[in-house]
Protein backbone atom coordinates (compact mmCIF):
# COMPACT_ATOMS: atom_id res chain seq x y z
CA UNK A 1 0.00 0.00 0.00
CA UNK A 2 2.61 2.57 1.11
CA UNK A 3 4.61 2.05 -2.19
CA UNK A 4 1.59 3.00 -3.86
CA UNK A 5 1.23 6.62 -2.16
CA UNK A 6 3.88 8.56 -4.21
CA UNK A 7 2.31 6.46 -7.28
CA UNK A 8 -0.95 8.25 -6.21
CA UNK A 9 0.50 11.62 -6.07
CA UNK A 10 2.38 11.55 -9.46
CA UNK A 11 -1.25 10.16 -10.63
CA UNK A 12 -2.50 12.79 -9.29
CA UNK A 13 -0.52 15.34 -10.46
CA UNK A 14 -0.41 13.53 -13.78
CA UNK A 15 -4.68 13.90 -14.07
CA UNK A 16 -4.19 17.91 -13.30
CA UNK A 17 -2.23 17.85 -16.07
CA UNK A 18 -5.35 16.49 -17.68
CA UNK A 19 -7.53 18.97 -16.13
CA UNK A 20 -5.50 21.80 -16.96
CA UNK A 21 -3.83 20.42 -20.40
CA UNK A 22 -6.17 20.98 -22.04
CA UNK A 23 -4.57 24.56 -22.97
CA UNK A 24 -2.59 26.96 -20.64
CA UNK A 25 -4.99 30.08 -21.36
CA UNK A 26 -7.87 28.12 -19.21
CA UNK A 27 -6.08 26.68 -16.93
CA UNK A 28 -4.59 30.56 -15.85
CA UNK A 29 -8.27 31.56 -15.65
CA UNK A 30 -9.01 28.60 -13.60
CA UNK A 31 -6.27 29.18 -10.94
CA UNK A 32 -7.10 33.15 -11.31
CA UNK A 33 -11.51 32.31 -10.07
CA UNK A 34 -9.39 31.15 -7.37
CA UNK A 35 -8.36 34.79 -6.47
CA UNK A 36 -5.67 37.62 -7.53
CA UNK A 37 -1.93 36.03 -7.76
CA UNK A 38 1.26 36.69 -8.51
CA UNK A 39 2.65 36.19 -11.91
CA UNK A 40 5.62 34.55 -9.82
CA UNK A 41 2.61 32.51 -8.26
CA UNK A 42 0.75 31.68 -11.38
CA UNK A 43 4.19 29.70 -12.46
CA UNK A 44 4.95 28.20 -9.40
CA UNK A 45 1.43 26.37 -8.89
CA UNK A 46 1.24 25.84 -12.23
CA UNK A 47 3.74 24.26 -12.31
CA UNK A 48 3.24 22.33 -9.06
CA UNK A 49 -0.45 21.07 -10.36
CA UNK A 50 0.95 19.84 -13.75
CA UNK A 51 4.32 18.33 -13.06
CA UNK A 52 7.05 17.24 -15.16
CA UNK A 53 4.74 15.12 -16.96
CA UNK A 54 4.04 18.84 -18.90
CA UNK A 55 7.22 20.18 -19.46
CA UNK A 56 6.50 23.92 -19.68
CA UNK A 57 8.46 26.69 -21.24
CA UNK A 58 8.06 29.41 -18.28
CA UNK A 59 8.16 31.93 -20.92
CA UNK A 60 4.31 30.37 -22.31
CA UNK A 61 2.92 31.34 -19.19
CA UNK A 62 3.95 35.36 -19.27
CA UNK A 63 3.17 35.53 -22.93
CA UNK A 64 -0.57 33.54 -21.89
CA UNK A 65 -0.78 36.28 -19.36
CA UNK A 66 -0.12 39.32 -21.93
CA UNK A 67 -2.35 38.21 -24.40
CA UNK A 68 -5.09 37.50 -21.76
CA UNK A 69 -4.50 40.87 -20.29
CA UNK A 70 -4.76 42.19 -23.94
CA UNK A 71 -8.02 40.09 -24.70
CA UNK A 72 -9.55 42.30 -21.01
CA UNK A 73 -9.93 38.60 -19.76
CA UNK A 74 -7.35 39.47 -16.86
CA UNK A 75 -6.09 42.93 -15.27
CA UNK A 76 -2.71 43.44 -13.62
CA UNK A 77 -2.14 46.31 -10.82
CA UNK A 78 1.13 47.43 -12.97
CA UNK A 79 0.51 48.18 -17.01
CA UNK A 80 4.32 47.26 -17.44
CA UNK A 81 3.91 43.88 -17.84
CA UNK A 82 3.39 39.90 -17.16
CA UNK A 83 6.34 40.43 -14.68
CA UNK A 84 6.74 37.75 -11.73
CA UNK A 85 5.67 40.51 -9.11
CA UNK A 86 2.76 41.50 -10.74
CA UNK A 87 -0.51 41.13 -9.17
CA UNK A 88 -3.06 39.17 -11.48
CA UNK A 89 -6.84 39.58 -11.40
CA UNK A 90 -9.28 37.58 -13.48
CA UNK A 91 -12.19 40.06 -14.97
CA UNK A 92 -15.77 39.68 -15.17
CA UNK A 93 -15.45 38.46 -18.80
CA UNK A 94 -12.49 36.28 -17.80
CA UNK A 95 -14.86 34.87 -15.38
CA UNK A 96 -17.28 34.63 -18.70
CA UNK A 97 -15.09 33.31 -20.82
CA UNK A 98 -13.81 31.04 -18.11
CA UNK A 99 -17.61 29.69 -17.28
CA UNK A 100 -18.52 29.34 -21.26
CA UNK A 101 -15.43 27.17 -21.56
CA UNK A 102 -16.53 24.89 -18.85
CA UNK A 103 -20.04 24.84 -20.24
CA UNK A 104 -19.07 24.47 -24.07
CA UNK A 105 -20.04 20.52 -25.10
CA UNK A 106 -17.16 17.83 -25.92
CA UNK A 107 -16.63 17.58 -29.48
CA UNK A 108 -17.75 13.71 -29.65
CA UNK A 109 -18.66 13.76 -32.86
CA UNK A 110 -17.76 12.65 -36.00
CA UNK A 111 -16.70 9.08 -34.25
CA UNK A 112 -12.72 9.01 -33.33
CA UNK A 113 -10.73 6.90 -35.41
CA UNK A 114 -10.97 4.12 -33.15
CA UNK A 115 -8.20 1.62 -33.33
CA UNK A 116 -10.04 -1.59 -31.81
CA UNK A 117 -13.20 -1.02 -34.03
CA UNK A 118 -10.61 -0.54 -37.48
CA UNK A 119 -8.78 -3.88 -36.25
CA UNK A 120 -12.27 -5.88 -36.18
CA UNK A 121 -13.66 -4.46 -39.26
CA UNK A 122 -10.64 -5.60 -40.81
CA UNK A 123 -10.52 -9.03 -39.04
CA UNK A 124 -13.68 -10.16 -40.37
CA UNK A 125 -12.22 -9.79 -43.50
CA UNK A 126 -8.78 -11.47 -43.03
CA UNK A 127 -9.13 -15.54 -43.68
CA UNK A 128 -8.20 -17.87 -41.19
CA UNK A 129 -9.04 -15.48 -37.86
CA UNK A 130 -11.00 -16.84 -35.12
CA UNK A 131 -13.30 -13.61 -34.61
CA UNK A 132 -14.15 -14.88 -30.82
CA UNK A 133 -10.68 -15.59 -29.77
CA UNK A 134 -9.68 -12.26 -31.08
CA UNK A 135 -12.37 -10.42 -29.17
CA UNK A 136 -11.84 -12.55 -26.09
CA UNK A 137 -7.75 -11.59 -25.91
CA UNK A 138 -9.30 -8.09 -26.01
CA UNK A 139 -11.67 -8.41 -23.42
CA UNK A 140 -8.79 -9.92 -21.30
CA UNK A 141 -6.66 -7.70 -22.25
CA UNK A 142 -8.91 -4.77 -21.45
CA UNK A 143 -10.53 -5.96 -17.80
CA UNK A 144 -6.94 -6.55 -17.18
CA UNK A 145 -5.62 -3.00 -17.21
CA UNK A 146 -9.13 -2.47 -15.70
CA UNK A 147 -8.15 -4.44 -12.88
CA UNK A 148 -5.53 -2.29 -11.95
CA UNK A 149 -7.28 0.94 -12.11
CA UNK A 150 -9.60 -0.89 -9.78
CA UNK A 151 -6.67 -1.75 -7.38
CA UNK A 152 -5.83 2.24 -7.81
CA UNK A 153 -9.30 2.91 -6.71
CA UNK A 154 -9.68 0.37 -3.91
CA UNK A 155 -6.41 2.61 -2.07
CA UNK A 156 -7.63 6.08 -2.96
CA UNK A 157 -8.93 8.32 0.52
CA UNK A 158 -12.02 10.62 0.42
CA UNK A 159 -9.47 13.80 0.21
CA UNK A 160 -8.73 12.22 -3.13
CA UNK A 161 -11.70 13.26 -5.08
CA UNK A 162 -10.00 13.80 -8.43
CA UNK A 163 -7.86 11.04 -8.71
CA UNK A 164 -11.45 9.00 -8.01
CA UNK A 165 -13.25 11.26 -10.89
CA UNK A 166 -10.71 10.44 -13.34
CA UNK A 167 -10.33 6.29 -12.69
CA UNK A 168 -13.96 6.30 -12.65
CA UNK A 169 -13.75 8.15 -16.09
CA UNK A 170 -10.99 5.77 -17.30
CA UNK A 171 -12.76 2.65 -16.07
CA UNK A 172 -16.54 3.80 -17.94
CA UNK A 173 -14.22 4.58 -20.67
CA UNK A 174 -13.39 1.26 -21.09
CA UNK A 175 -16.05 -0.78 -19.91
CA UNK A 176 -17.92 0.64 -22.58
CA UNK A 177 -15.15 -0.76 -24.62
CA UNK A 178 -16.12 -4.47 -23.03
CA UNK A 179 -19.64 -3.71 -23.72
CA UNK A 180 -18.93 -3.27 -27.32
CA UNK A 181 -16.74 -6.38 -28.06
CA UNK A 182 -19.49 -7.83 -25.99
CA UNK A 183 -22.36 -7.26 -28.34
CA UNK A 184 -19.91 -7.81 -31.03
CA UNK A 185 -19.56 -11.45 -30.29
CA UNK A 186 -23.41 -11.77 -30.21
CA UNK A 187 -24.05 -9.62 -32.95
CA UNK A 188 -21.69 -11.91 -34.88
CA UNK A 189 -23.13 -15.20 -33.14
CA UNK A 190 -26.34 -14.56 -34.89
CA UNK A 191 -25.17 -14.33 -38.83
CA UNK A 192 -24.91 -17.34 -40.86
CA UNK A 193 -22.12 -19.39 -41.10
CA UNK A 194 -19.36 -18.00 -42.79
CA UNK A 195 -15.68 -17.98 -43.85
CA UNK A 196 -13.74 -14.73 -43.10
CA UNK A 197 -12.85 -13.18 -46.46
CA UNK A 198 -16.02 -13.42 -48.05
CA UNK A 199 -19.26 -12.22 -47.60
CA UNK A 200 -22.71 -13.55 -47.98
CA UNK A 201 -24.21 -13.98 -51.33
CA UNK A 202 -25.72 -11.14 -53.14
CA UNK A 203 -25.05 -8.39 -50.42
CA UNK A 204 -22.47 -6.10 -51.54
CA UNK A 205 -19.63 -5.14 -49.20
CA UNK A 206 -19.96 -1.96 -46.90
CA UNK A 207 -16.51 -0.14 -47.47
CA UNK A 208 -15.21 1.94 -44.53
CA UNK A 209 -15.38 4.88 -46.44
CA UNK A 210 -19.13 4.35 -47.06
CA UNK A 211 -19.86 3.67 -43.47
CA UNK A 212 -17.61 6.32 -42.68
CA UNK A 213 -20.22 8.80 -45.08
CA UNK A 214 -23.38 7.40 -43.44
CA UNK A 215 -22.20 7.54 -39.50
CA UNK A 216 -20.83 11.38 -40.99
CA UNK A 217 -24.40 12.13 -42.23
CA UNK A 218 -25.73 11.70 -38.68
CA UNK A 219 -24.54 14.99 -38.24
CA UNK A 220 -25.93 16.94 -40.33
CA UNK B 1 -2.72 -21.95 0.04
CA UNK B 2 -5.41 -24.42 -0.30
CA UNK B 3 -8.79 -24.09 -2.62
CA UNK B 4 -11.57 -23.25 -0.87
CA UNK B 5 -13.78 -24.88 -4.09
CA UNK B 6 -12.49 -27.25 -6.82
CA UNK B 7 -14.26 -27.90 -10.11
CA UNK B 8 -12.66 -31.21 -11.95
CA UNK B 9 -13.84 -31.67 -15.16
CA UNK B 10 -17.34 -30.95 -14.15
CA UNK B 11 -19.83 -30.84 -16.92
CA UNK B 12 -23.74 -30.47 -16.95
CA UNK B 13 -26.17 -31.74 -19.50
CA UNK B 14 -30.02 -30.43 -19.16
CA UNK B 15 -32.51 -32.64 -21.40
CA UNK B 16 -31.58 -35.52 -23.24
CA UNK B 17 -31.08 -36.64 -26.90
CA UNK B 18 -31.90 -34.17 -29.28
CA UNK B 19 -33.32 -31.54 -26.75
CA UNK B 20 -29.68 -31.71 -25.15
CA UNK B 21 -28.38 -28.39 -23.45
CA UNK B 22 -24.82 -28.43 -22.38
CA UNK B 23 -24.37 -26.00 -20.12
CA UNK B 24 -20.94 -26.67 -18.83
CA UNK B 25 -18.56 -28.69 -20.37
CA UNK B 26 -15.22 -30.44 -18.76
CA UNK B 27 -14.80 -26.85 -16.47
CA UNK B 28 -11.77 -27.11 -14.19
CA UNK B 29 -11.55 -23.80 -11.63
CA UNK B 30 -10.27 -24.06 -8.71
CA UNK B 31 -10.68 -20.94 -5.53
CA UNK B 32 -7.81 -20.52 -3.01
CA UNK B 33 -8.84 -19.39 0.09
CA UNK B 34 -9.19 -15.30 0.28
CA UNK B 35 -9.52 -15.44 -3.37
CA UNK B 36 -11.93 -12.88 -4.67
CA UNK B 37 -12.44 -14.64 -8.43
CA UNK B 38 -15.28 -13.35 -11.29
CA UNK B 39 -17.04 -15.20 -13.56
CA UNK B 40 -17.86 -13.10 -17.07
CA UNK B 41 -20.01 -14.39 -19.77
CA UNK B 42 -22.87 -13.86 -22.60
CA UNK B 43 -26.19 -14.85 -21.30
CA UNK B 44 -26.42 -18.76 -21.38
CA UNK B 45 -22.71 -19.32 -20.99
CA UNK B 46 -22.99 -20.66 -17.78
CA UNK B 47 -22.18 -18.78 -15.08
CA UNK B 48 -25.11 -19.51 -13.17
CA UNK B 49 -24.87 -23.19 -13.57
CA UNK B 50 -21.55 -23.27 -12.43
CA UNK B 51 -22.11 -21.54 -9.34
CA UNK B 52 -25.13 -23.40 -8.13
CA UNK B 53 -23.11 -26.69 -8.84
CA UNK B 54 -20.03 -25.39 -7.19
CA UNK B 55 -22.33 -24.58 -4.00
CA UNK B 56 -24.07 -28.12 -4.28
CA UNK B 57 -27.26 -26.65 -4.91
CA UNK B 58 -27.11 -28.53 -8.29
CA UNK B 59 -25.53 -31.84 -9.52
CA UNK B 60 -22.65 -32.09 -11.99
CA UNK B 61 -23.46 -35.04 -14.66
CA UNK B 62 -19.89 -35.45 -14.63
CA UNK B 63 -16.71 -34.74 -13.14
CA UNK B 64 -15.87 -33.97 -9.05
CA UNK B 65 -16.73 -31.03 -6.59
CA UNK B 66 -14.52 -30.64 -3.59
CA UNK B 67 -15.30 -28.31 -1.16
CA UNK B 68 -12.57 -27.52 1.57
CA UNK B 69 -10.88 -30.47 0.39
CA UNK B 70 -13.62 -32.67 1.14
CA UNK B 71 -15.27 -34.18 -2.17
CA UNK B 72 -19.04 -34.12 -2.73
CA UNK B 73 -20.05 -37.08 -4.32
CA UNK B 74 -18.48 -39.34 -1.55
CA UNK B 75 -20.90 -37.35 0.98
CA UNK B 76 -24.16 -38.77 2.36
CA UNK B 77 -26.63 -36.28 1.52
CA UNK B 78 -26.63 -35.53 5.20
CA UNK B 79 -23.38 -34.47 5.29
CA UNK B 80 -23.58 -32.60 1.89
CA UNK B 81 -26.60 -30.47 3.80
CA UNK B 82 -24.40 -29.35 6.66
CA UNK B 83 -21.39 -28.52 4.88
CA UNK B 84 -23.67 -26.75 2.14
CA UNK B 85 -25.02 -24.84 5.73
CA UNK B 86 -22.44 -24.56 7.53
CA UNK B 87 -19.43 -23.58 4.60
CA UNK B 88 -21.38 -21.60 2.15
CA UNK B 89 -22.61 -18.54 1.81
CA UNK B 90 -25.41 -17.51 -1.27
CA UNK B 91 -25.78 -14.15 -2.34
CA UNK B 92 -28.33 -13.22 -5.01
CA UNK B 93 -29.04 -10.19 -7.22
CA UNK B 94 -32.66 -9.76 -5.46
CA UNK B 95 -31.01 -10.06 -2.03
CA UNK B 96 -33.89 -12.83 -0.73
CA UNK B 97 -34.18 -11.40 2.99
CA UNK B 98 -37.05 -12.62 4.83
CA UNK B 99 -39.33 -9.69 5.08
CA UNK B 100 -40.85 -10.33 8.49
CA UNK B 101 -36.92 -10.47 10.45
CA UNK B 102 -35.09 -7.47 10.74
CA UNK B 103 -31.18 -7.58 9.45
CA UNK B 104 -29.95 -8.83 12.51
CA UNK B 105 -32.06 -11.58 12.48
CA UNK B 106 -31.64 -12.20 9.02
CA UNK B 107 -28.29 -12.76 9.43
CA UNK B 108 -28.34 -14.73 12.95
CA UNK B 109 -31.03 -17.22 11.19
CA UNK B 110 -28.35 -19.45 9.31
CA UNK B 111 -26.43 -19.92 12.71
CA UNK B 112 -30.08 -20.50 14.59
CA UNK B 113 -31.06 -22.96 12.12
CA UNK B 114 -28.08 -25.00 13.09
CA UNK B 115 -28.59 -24.99 16.22
CA UNK B 116 -26.58 -22.40 17.85
CA UNK B 117 -28.22 -20.17 20.62
CA UNK B 118 -30.24 -17.34 20.09
CA UNK B 119 -28.05 -14.92 21.41
CA UNK B 120 -24.52 -16.67 20.71
CA UNK B 121 -26.34 -16.09 17.00
CA UNK B 122 -27.19 -12.69 17.53
CA UNK B 123 -24.21 -11.37 19.02
CA UNK B 124 -22.21 -13.29 16.04
CA UNK B 125 -24.42 -11.29 13.43
CA UNK B 126 -23.90 -8.37 15.04
CA UNK B 127 -20.31 -8.42 14.71
CA UNK B 128 -20.77 -9.34 10.74
CA UNK B 129 -22.85 -6.29 10.40
CA UNK B 130 -20.27 -3.80 12.48
CA UNK B 131 -17.87 -4.83 10.00
CA UNK B 132 -19.67 -4.42 7.14
CA UNK B 133 -20.60 -0.53 8.48
CA UNK B 134 -24.36 -1.96 9.21
CA UNK B 135 -24.80 -1.55 13.38
CA UNK B 136 -26.96 1.35 12.89
CA UNK B 137 -29.46 -0.59 10.45
CA UNK B 138 -29.22 -4.15 12.80
CA UNK B 139 -32.48 -3.58 14.39
CA UNK B 140 -34.52 -2.23 10.56
CA UNK B 141 -36.63 -4.62 8.63
CA UNK B 142 -35.86 -4.91 4.66
CA UNK B 143 -38.53 -2.66 3.50
CA UNK B 144 -36.52 0.09 5.76
CA UNK B 145 -33.24 -0.67 3.97
CA UNK B 146 -31.85 0.79 0.77
CA UNK B 147 -30.86 -1.93 -2.12
CA UNK B 148 -27.26 -1.36 -1.54
CA UNK B 149 -27.66 -2.05 2.41
CA UNK B 150 -29.95 -4.85 2.31
CA UNK B 151 -27.47 -6.55 -0.06
CA UNK B 152 -24.09 -5.85 2.72
CA UNK B 153 -27.32 -7.83 5.06
CA UNK B 154 -27.22 -10.27 2.58
CA UNK B 155 -23.00 -10.57 2.02
CA UNK B 156 -23.13 -10.14 5.82
CA UNK B 157 -26.15 -13.03 6.29
CA UNK B 158 -23.38 -15.38 3.93
CA UNK B 159 -20.33 -15.14 6.20
CA UNK B 160 -21.70 -15.36 10.22
CA UNK B 161 -20.09 -18.13 11.57
CA UNK B 162 -17.49 -20.49 10.41
CA UNK B 163 -18.07 -20.07 6.47
CA UNK B 164 -15.53 -20.28 4.17
CA UNK B 165 -16.54 -19.95 0.58
CA UNK B 166 -19.30 -17.30 -0.82
CA UNK B 167 -20.66 -17.32 -3.80
CA UNK B 168 -22.62 -14.39 -5.02
CA UNK B 169 -25.12 -14.83 -8.86
CA UNK B 170 -25.23 -10.98 -10.17
CA UNK B 171 -24.97 -9.34 -6.63
CA UNK B 172 -24.54 -5.87 -8.16
CA UNK B 173 -27.27 -6.41 -10.47
CA UNK B 174 -30.00 -4.03 -9.22
CA UNK B 175 -27.87 -1.64 -8.17
CA UNK B 176 -26.53 1.48 -8.97
CA UNK B 177 -22.50 2.14 -9.61
CA UNK B 178 -21.90 3.61 -6.22
CA UNK B 179 -23.61 1.22 -4.44
CA UNK B 180 -22.57 -1.49 -6.08
CA UNK B 181 -19.31 -0.26 -5.61
CA UNK B 182 -19.48 -0.76 -2.22
CA UNK B 183 -20.69 -4.30 -2.27
CA UNK B 184 -17.80 -4.86 -4.09
CA UNK B 185 -15.67 -3.48 -1.70
CA UNK B 186 -17.45 -5.51 1.42
CA UNK B 187 -16.66 -8.81 -0.55
CA UNK B 188 -13.11 -7.59 -1.30
CA UNK B 189 -13.06 -7.12 2.78
CA UNK B 190 -14.99 -10.44 3.00
CA UNK B 191 -12.24 -12.27 0.98
CA UNK B 192 -9.32 -10.49 2.98
CA UNK B 193 -10.25 -12.39 6.20
CA UNK B 194 -10.33 -15.56 4.21
CA UNK B 195 -13.47 -16.44 2.74
CA UNK B 196 -13.23 -17.42 -0.93
CA UNK B 197 -15.35 -15.49 -3.54
CA UNK B 198 -17.02 -16.27 -6.47
CA UNK B 199 -18.43 -13.83 -8.12
CA UNK B 200 -20.91 -14.24 -11.10
CA UNK B 201 -21.50 -11.20 -13.34
CA UNK B 202 -21.54 -9.15 -17.11
CA UNK B 203 -20.61 -5.81 -15.76
CA UNK B 204 -16.86 -5.35 -16.26
CA UNK B 205 -16.57 -2.87 -13.98
CA UNK B 206 -17.95 -5.06 -10.94
CA UNK B 207 -15.62 -8.33 -12.33
CA UNK B 208 -12.54 -5.55 -12.08
CA UNK B 209 -12.56 -5.83 -8.47
CA UNK B 210 -11.51 -9.22 -8.29
CA UNK B 211 -8.16 -11.15 -8.02
CA UNK B 212 -8.80 -12.70 -11.43
CA UNK B 213 -11.40 -13.15 -13.92
CA UNK B 214 -12.57 -16.20 -15.75
CA UNK B 215 -14.12 -15.89 -19.16
CA UNK B 216 -17.06 -18.81 -19.70
CA UNK B 217 -18.51 -18.87 -23.16
CA UNK B 218 -20.78 -22.06 -24.32
CA UNK B 219 -20.26 -24.07 -21.14
CA UNK B 220 -16.03 -23.51 -21.16
CA UNK B 221 -13.90 -21.51 -19.64
CA UNK B 222 -11.61 -20.10 -22.30
CA UNK B 223 -10.07 -17.51 -21.04
CA UNK B 224 -9.00 -15.60 -17.69
CA UNK B 225 -6.72 -12.83 -16.39
CA UNK B 226 -3.10 -12.79 -15.67
CA UNK B 227 -1.33 -11.14 -12.35
CA UNK B 228 -1.36 -7.67 -13.37
CA UNK B 229 1.72 -5.54 -13.63
CA UNK B 230 1.20 -3.14 -11.38
CA UNK B 231 -0.82 0.09 -11.43
CA UNK B 232 2.38 1.72 -12.19
CA UNK B 233 1.91 0.44 -15.84
CA UNK B 234 -0.86 3.12 -15.81
CA UNK B 235 1.33 5.72 -15.87
CA UNK B 236 3.21 4.89 -18.49
CA UNK B 237 1.94 5.81 -21.92
CA UNK B 238 1.96 2.99 -24.23
CA UNK B 239 2.87 0.24 -21.47
CA UNK B 240 -0.77 -1.25 -22.07
CA UNK B 241 -1.01 -1.24 -25.60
Amino acid sequence: MAENLSLRLDYQISILSIILGMSIRHALLALLSEGPKYGLQLRQEFESRTGEVWPLNVGQVYTTLQRLERDGLVESEDAAGAGPQNVFTITSNGSDELDKWLRMPPDVVPPPRDELVIKVLVAMRVPGVDLPELLQAHRRHLVQVMQEYTRLKSEITEGEVEVSLVVDAELFRIEAIVRWLDTTDARLKRLPARTAGTTPAGTAPMSAPRVGRRIAGVRR
Amino acid sequence: MSAAVELRQVSKVYGSNSTEVHALREVDLSVRTGELVAVMGPSGSGKSTLLTIAGTLEEPTGGDILVAGQELARLSRQDRARLRRRSIGYVFQNYNLLAGLTAVENVALPLELDGVKARVARAAAMEVLANLDLTERATRYPDELSGGESQRVAIARAVVGERRLLLADEPTGALDSLSGETVMRMLRLASSDGVACVVVTHDAQMASWADRVVFLRDGRVVDQTLPGPGPDSLLMPGANA
